[in-house]
């Protein structure tokens, strides 16, 4: 069988404040037998312009990932909400057409291709004991169905994951909305941090929602580690160190 | 009512601020809905139930020219005077007519949001009219002056305290009153008021348009006083609370209450059939007000149209972790939260109520919980969408983007982005972005190099091993 190929598709945020992420998805790909390209050019799926209802800003950006992505088998990123951009908004923002249709069908989360596409619900014990509280993010959770595959992947690595009673609810990042409504942002992170279990590590799918909920936990003084997905599932196979 | 939507990121970041005991309030009210909701939603078929919902009333929607004719005739059957309204004044015409033909001083109202937003009791108080509500929570946001902050618990924003402290300047309760103490308080006030006043005002959950039947929901019972003490009674009914057949409240009424409370069933449901006939008691007078009031408008925009759906269970704003955060007054209108968000817009106009659909982080948690599967988020999209073609949007804003879209269109001008980020200035117009970012979260801490950098190492250490 020929070796299957996957384009890794960073997105702007991960790119930017999470390159370990991007390290660590391409390691393990490659671990599991995977050929990894990085397509050159590639910026930004144009998500923080729709959901702020600038299509026009949008449109563009859309348009060239059709291109960069254009030849690929599958397109792998570590964000929930920019594989659900390419996924769902880009047949809204694009409608007829056949292209975008096309990227849409071969996109997936990290996780999400792991179990889904691969087949794989074990990546090694390298998390064993590791105290994990796990954030949903919501375009994960809601738009792309993705729930159970992280918890998995996490959980067969060895990995304690803490009940949550706020796990599923909104973070209060939101792209734009963390700084055009900045005060709602923050009590929304601080509802949420009130009710953070004692773990280890906290971690999520969304390099944005992380990004929030770092900054926040910094500015209380709380000193706990944050890591995407996709540098613990590295861990998970390769040992954390 | 007078609306403020304009105003809404000023409002809810003051009262974040002014008012932290709101937040407290709310987000404990609604996470006790919320869980309810949820176990209640866990003992039926859920999704089954809601996609029927969203079928029934699809078809109202799309046959609603019918239905209203219908309602209309069967109404009339049944003794019922029926009124239209394209605009408040119409409504308040019907009322000043009433209110002078019968020579009313005292009018008792049931919870309606629709008259929240007709203007109902500014105009009875303008016509010399004393108006009481008489749902507990209505009533004390009456006594506060104060807009209700949630479809369903209008008063879901008010501590304990805040509550005793009233009703001690009020009616000389002693300040550590229990809830239940209070409520004996308002019950004995109210109890006079149904039985001595001449007009009984009421929203409707439902009406059945094969039937002609109103129907409605309640916990407290002062519903049905309202609707059966006072000689004359006047149901206001949106256009869009209309379902095709009596059958049809086997489904809504109990989906309804499992959305809104948690309850199987409210623990009142009327089901008026017109004013009381020889030997029954009853009003004698019936009066239904169909009320248009943006709503036909609203039907025919092929983009918004299905917020029309909406049974007011606030279910919605129960989920939203944005409402949450605040209650409803800062939305500035009757409806507030994701549902609020995307049907003031329909109702105000864009230019009045463009922020509201901002208040979302496109979460989805209203959408899951929506009993007639509302797609809110996807409204919510199309709203911006539309306030940005309008160029509603704050000029930093539109620098920002035009910035933006130049940053993530060029690979050259990205990976100077990159650099910037790193120790050079940034562009101009991101930082009022910036600043909005690190008050409260800290400065931004870049990776030490981005990945598109880093891609080259891994690349080589790839062929190196291929090599090997």
């Amino acid at each position: 069988m020929a070796q299957m190929r996957v384009a890794l598709f960073i997105t702007c945020l991960a790119d930017q404040f999470y390159a370990e992420a991007g390290v660590a998805a391409v390691r393990l790909l490659r671990a599991l037998g995977v050929e990894v390209d990085f397509p050159q050019g590639q910026t930004c799926c144009g998500q923080p312009a729709f959901n702020a209802g600038h299509w026009r800003e949008a449109r563009p950006l859309a348009l060239r990932n059709l291109e960069i992505f254009g030849e690929a088998e599958y397109v792998v990123l570590p964000s929930g909400s920019c594989a659900s951009m390419v996924r769902h908004h880009y047949l809204e923002l694009l409608p007829g057409n056949q292209e975008a249709l096309a990227l849409s069908e071969k996109t997936y989360e990290l996780s999400e291709f792991l179990v889904r596409v691969l087949g794989v619900e074990r990546l090694g014990e390298g998390l064993k004991g590791v105290k994990v509280a796990y954030h949903h993010g919501c375009h994960a959770l809601r738009e792309l169905g993705v729930k159970e595959e992280p918890l998995l992947l996490l959980q067969n690595a060895g990995a304690e994951l803490l009940p949550w009673e706020a796990a599923e609810e909104c973070c209060g990042f939101g792209g734009l909305f963390s700084v055009k409504l900045p005060e709602v942002s923050l009590a929304m992170a601080d509802r949420k941090l009130t009710t953070l279990p004692e773990a280890q590590v906290l971690t999520s799918t969304d390099a944005g929602c992380l990004l929030h909920l770092s900054g926040r936990l910094a500015q209380k003084g709380l000193n706990l580690r944050v890591a995407p997905l996709a540098t613990l599932l590295w861990e998970a196979y390769a040992g954390q160190g | 009512m007078q609306a403020k939507a304009k105003r809404y990121p000023e409002e809810a970041a003051r009262l974040l601020k002014e008012k932290p005991q709101v937040r407290t309030a709310v987000t404990g009210a609604t996470l006790h809905f919320e869980r309810n909701r949820l176990k209640a939603y866990g003992e039926i078929d859920a999704e089954a139930w809601r996609e029927r919902a969203k079928a029934v009333k699809n078809h109202l929607l799309t046959h609603l020219d019918h239905y209203l004719e219908l309602a209309e005739k069967r109404l009339r059957e049944n003794g019922v005077q029926v009124h239209w309204a394209e605009t408040p004044e119409d409504a308040h015409r019907v009322l000043r007519e009433v209110v002078a033909r019968h020579g009313v001083r005292r009018a008792v109202k049931a919870k309606s949001m629709l008259t929240e937003e007709l203007g109902v009791n500014p105009l009875l108080e303008s016509l010399g009219v004393e108006v009481y509500e008489t749902d507990l929570g209505e009533y004390l946001i009456q006594l506060l002056g104060e807009p209700p902050s949630h479809i369903v618990g209008p008063a879901i924003h008010l501590p304990l305290e805040e509550i005793q402290r009233l009703f001690h300047q009020r009616f000389g309760t002693p300040l550590e009153a229990s809830p239940e103490e209070l409520a004996q308080v308002a019950r004995r006030v109210l109890r006079e008021a149904f039985l001595t006043a001449e007009l009984g005002i009421s929203g409707a959950n439902f009406l059945v348009a094969e039937t002609g039947t109103l129907a409605l929901m309640e916990n407290e019972g002062n519903i049905r006083l309202s609707t059966s003490l006072p000689r004359v009674h006047v149901a206001f009914v949106g256009l869009e609370k209309l379902l095709p057949r009596f059958q049809d409240l086997g489904l809504f009424l109990p989906l309804t209450a499992r959305a809104a409370t948690g309850q199987r069933l409210s623990t009142f449901v009327s089901l008026l059939q017109g004013p009381a006939r020889p030997g029954e008691e009853g009003p004698e007078e019936v009066h239904v007000v169909l009320v248009d009031h943006g709503r036909t408008a609203l039907l025919h925009d092929p983009e918004a149209w299905e917020v029309l759906r909406c049974v007011r269970c606030g279910a919605c704003l129960n989920a939203c972790p944005v409402y949450r955060q605040t209650g409803g007054h800062p939305y500035g209108y009757v409806y507030s939260g994701p549902i609020g968000a995307v049907l003031d817009p329909g109702l105000l106009g864009l230019e009045e109520a463009h922020p509201l659909p901002f208040a979302s982080t496109l979460c989805g948690a209203c959408q899951e919980a929506c009993p007639v599967k509302i797609p809110i988020p996807k409204l919510l999209l199309t709203w911006r969408h539309r306030a940005a073609e309008e160029g509603l949007s704050p000029a930093w804003e539109k620098a920002a983007m035009g910035a933006f879209l130049k940053v993530m269109a060029s690979p050259t001008l990205y990976r100077l982005f990159s650099r910037a980020l790193r120790g050079l200035p940034l562009p101009q117009d991101l930082l009022p972005l910036l600043r909005a970012w690190t008050q409260g979260r800290g400065p931004l801490k870049p990776s030490p190099k981005p990945f598109h950098e880093l891609w080259q190492t891994l690349k080589e250490a790839k062929e190196e091993g291929d090599g090997g």
